[in-house]
């Protein structure tokens, strides 16, 4: 059952969503622009190619208009139609690769080989003041689309879209395990490419203990 | 005399603690002890911050501009899909 809409507030998402499915095609489109961009985003993110994150956007929405009624208030609105909008940007991202009805590769990656850190140093700005830089956008668009797709795909979900370890790993296909694992290949991706631009040389850490720049056995 | 010398630690179990830490995993026990070897070990100090900072930066962005003949688009599809679901009530 769709939860009740709140009482005085006809514009929240779930009130227009109770007005959508009455048959109101207004409050849809209110609905729609209100989330709208959130979807984009992480179509975008997933996909980097703008025409595909389009077509992705579209694809949503569209099926919104469909299973209006699937909404069970299990989670927020926009909670719901972003993992309506994962599904089909993975189906995309499987397409892309060919294989239609292989999940993201189910081969568990487990934590040997991992790449070690190897440019250590605090970031010269916080993060607040470097996220409205025009060179930061292209510098951390880049390192996101140079990820393997499915490092990209468990970072931008649970990272940048807040969905938890296990909604993540329903969404994908995998174990719970493994998303921990991919998340952590991709955080320590990022956590590179990133801080050799942004870090501070000057404070760059000279590790007293091997385990980090020189691991034993490694180069 | 000496610095304290963090506990012994593999290289992926350090990582992996790492990664529960930033998580707040605090329940795993790979993670208490990456919280003990961290109070002695500034590189590790460094990275963590470094990953909590990228993952803040990735959060923090500008939200990508989304582009009008796609607002269009989709309006048009939108209203032709619309039609089709409630027909009584389309337009």
């Amino acid at each position: 059952m769709l939860p009740p809409p709140p009482p005085d507030d006809s514009s929240t998402d779930l009130a227009l969503l109770h007005r959508a499915r009455a048959g109101e095609f207004a409050a849809f489109e209110e609905l729609v622009t209100r989330l709208q961009p959130r979807v984009y985003g992480l179509a975008r993110r997933m996909l980097g190619e703008s025409h595909d994150a389009e077509d992705v956007t579209q694809q949503t929405f569209l099926s919104l208009v469909e299973h209006l009624d699937g909404f069970r208030g299990e989670s927020s609105v926009v909670t719901w139609v972003l993992r309506i909008a994962a599904n089909h940007a993975l189906k995309l991202l499987r397409k892309r690769r060919g294989l239609p009805t292989v999940p993201l590769g189910e081969t568990d990656d487990g934590y040997a080989d991992l790449p070690h850190p190897q440019y250590i140093a605090p970031w010269r700005d916080d993060p607040a003041d470097l996220a409205g830089r025009h060179e930061t956008r292209h510098l951390i668009d880049r390192a996101l689309a140079d990820l393997d797709d499915k490092y990209r795909a468990v970072f931008v979900l649970r990272d940048v879209e807040g969905f938890s370890v296990k909604e993540t790993a329903d969404l994908l296909g995998i174990s719970e395990a493994n998303v921990k694992v991919r998340l952590l290949r991709a955080r320590l991706a990022l956590r590179e490419k990133l801080t050799a631009t942004l870090g501070d040389e000057a404070a760059r850490a000279r590790p007293h203990s091997p385990h980090l720049l020189a691991p034993e056995g490694r180069t | 005399m000496t610095d304290p010398q963090p506990p012994a630690m593999t290289c992926e179990q350090i990582l992996q603690g790492l990664n529960d830490y930033v998580d707040g995993d605090t329940l795993s026990a790979v993670c208490t002890e990456f919280a003990d070897h961290l109070a002695g070990c500034n590189p590790c100090q460094v990275v963590v911050d470094n990953i909590r900072n990228t993952i803040r930066l990735y959060k923090a962005g500008e939200p990508y501009p989304v582009p009008p003949e796609m607002t269009d688009r989709l309006r048009d599809a939108l209203r032709r899909k619309w039609a089709e679901r409630f027909p009584a009530k389309s337009d």
